[in-house]
């Protein structure tokens, strides 16, 4: 924080100083994420030589006790939680986005905008604890457990829907009002405007958007767990119990010890190396606007 | 909302028989009755009363901030999409009243289509800038959008410069090119009157002569009226010169007469001080 403007003032006669300074932080926080890979790594490292990480996918179950480390249910879990909860948060983030730039009178607009970066900044224990006491058992009534991968998923893109909607709201706004004005003049309906030529224009920034909820949506941890049931199996139904990558090291990493222990570590580098390919997806999508 | 679409030879009888009429006749193709435009409250143009006459070219010119844009605008009623405008008054267009509610816009602007003073291609292909429209506009049969495209192309000149790269992005296209693509993206929905806000500022001067000149051609088939802020360019495309001043920070109309007049034999003290550069 600056406390007062005469103790910093001197930054912006000096240069050099801002430049170091900047610098420093520069290379302190890209030190930091290099630091937490290489710990990773180095955790991970043992279990990869002595097992090799194609067993990781093989192997017939998670019994780590047994020597049985298939990540393939976790890892298939994950991948379709993520994706189903993309596919019902994207749409309502678009529509939503929609609504708020062209259709909401222009206060509206500004108190669902605010409503909308509220609900962004809610813990995801509170929709965890939501999904747990109203989600789940509305869900058994139907087909019990009722911990379920829809139940995550519906947690999941209630999560991740302000991403979306925020990130679209702002590649709409990006959007030349010229364009709007030439659709205008043109004599197309506002429905052909917006649907024709304002959100291809901006199809890349909301793409990238997308793909930034989808990494959020990868390594959400806590409201997973205690929605998803957390039985490690491969769900073959959407109201089957299921487990996460993310959940499956939370709830085992205060005991494991040895591989079992390093196999979790395995895990959590196999979901970095996929949110940073995502979040690399993204960037180069929008070229280089959003920030991860 | 549909429209009705007639075809080509129609379309060319229709369009002889025009010229047969407008040349002794000077038709009136639009007739603005009384517009005043308001900002939010704050009067920007004051009870303008003006008719253009049908395939000649009106040249609106006068000192920026003195609602020229804000008049053109209101003619296809694309001061709808300014929060706060209101515009009063009428204007006529083929004996309907184009600022009744109950006008279907989408309709009118098809056939008072509008270029703006930047270039404004869609981020699309070259060919789906034409192409959108005609089928928002209900044109269902790829062959026949495919002959509009080519029509409204080669009226602007273009053909020859685009027809192998249709699927191109038209934001590669050069910035005079960009300008003929939105001119023939409005020709393609076959308009009787096309509105012009300073076409060629945003332009080059070889860009903005091979503009000038397309103009020119257009007023054979259609009724153009044109903003400018360049007295040259007035003097060598119009036929008629709205010449419009502001006072007491409103716009108004000072006079509307022939280029030759205006330019050549001015009576008023405004026009005189302003042709001459005195003023303005």
């Amino acid at each position: 924080m600056i406390s007062s403007k005469s103790s910093f003032s001197f930054l912006w006669r000096n240069d050099k100083i801002l430049g170091r300074v900047l610098w420093a932080s520069a290379c302190l926080s890209t030190a930091l994420l290099i630091l937490i890979a290489m710990f990773l790594v180095k955790e991970s490292w043992p279990v990869l030589t002595s097992i090799g990480i194609t067993r990781f996918i093989t192997d017939a179950g998670w019994y780590p006790l047994e020597k049985l480390f298939g990540l393939a249910p976790m890892l298939g879990a994950t991948v379709i939680v993520s994706t189903l909860a993309v596919l019902i948060a994207a749409p309502l983030g678009i529509a939503s986005a929609i609504f708020c730039s062209f259709i909401a009178p222009r206060r509206i607009a500004q108190a669902y905008r605010s409503l909308i970066a509220l609900l962004a900044g809610i813990p995801s224990v509170a929709y965890g604890l939501w999904g747990l006491t109203v989600l789940v058992p509305l869900i058994g009534q139907f087909q019990p457990p009722g911990a379920s991968l829809l139940a995550a998923s519906l947690i999941l893109s209630l999560m991740i829907l302000p991403t979306i909607a925020l990130t679209t709201d702002a590649a709409i706004s990006t959007v030349p009002k010229s364009y709007l004005q030439g659709a205008t003049a043109l004599g197309l309906t506002r429905e052909a405007t917006i649907i024709k030529v304002i959100l291809p224009a901006a199809r890349a920034s909301i793409g990238a958007g997308i793909l930034l909820a989808a990494a959020r949506a990868l390594g959400e941890t806590m409201a997973v767990l205690m929605v998803a049931g957390n039985v490690v199996q491969f769900p073959t139904s959407l109201f089957d119990p299921m487990r996460t990558l993310t959940a499956n090291m939370a709830l085992e990493m205060a005991y494991a010890t040895g591989d079992h222990r390093a196999s979790l570590f395995v895990s959590g580098l196999m979901l970095t190396a996929i949110v940073m390919a995502l979040a690399t997806l993204a960037w180069r999508l929008s070229g280089g606007r959003v920030h991860g | 909302m549909k429209l009705e679409f007639v075809s080509y030879d129609e379309c060319k009888r229709a369009d002889s028989n025009i010229r047969q009429l407008a040349q002794p006749t000077h038709e009136v193709a639009l007739a603005a009755k009384g517009i005043t435009i308001t900002y939010s409250g704050a009067r920007a143009l004051r009870d303008v009363t003006l008719s253009i006459a049908r395939n000649e070219i009106t040249a609106l010119i006068g000192p920026s901030g003195c609602g020229k844009t804000s008049f053109l605008s209101s003619l296809n009623r694309m001061t709808d999409l300014i929060p706060g405008c209101k515009v009063t008054g009428h204007v006529y267009h083929d004996g309907i009243n184009i600022h009744e509610p109950k006008t279907d816009v989408q309709e009118l602007r098809c056939h008072i289509g509008m270029i703006f003073q930047k270039p404004n291609p869609f981020p699309l292909s070259i060919r789906r800038n034409l192409e959108m429209p005609l089928k928002e506009h209900g044109l269902t049969n790829a062959a026949q959008r495919y002959e509009r495209i080519e029509h409204a192309l080669t009226e602007v000149g273009l053909w020859s410069e685009v027809k192998d790269r249709l699927d191109q992005p038209a934001l590669a296209l050069s910035g005079g090119q960009q300008q003929r693509l939105c001119i023939a993206r409005a020709l393609a929905l076959e308009p009787s009157i096309l509105l012009m806000d300073e076409p060629c500022s945003a332009l080059d001067p070889i860009s903005s002569a091979v503009v000038e000149d397309l103009i020119i051609r257009l007023r054979e088939k259609y009724t153009v009226v044109v903003v400018t802020h360049n007295l040259g360019q007035a003097k060598r495309i119009a036929d008629s010169v709205a010449l419009f001043w502001f006072q007491d920070g409103c716009g108004y109309l000072v006079e509307h007469t022939p280029t030759d007049a205006i330019f050549n034999a001015a009576q008023n003290a405004i026009t005189k001080a302003y042709i001459s550069g005195a003023r303005g």
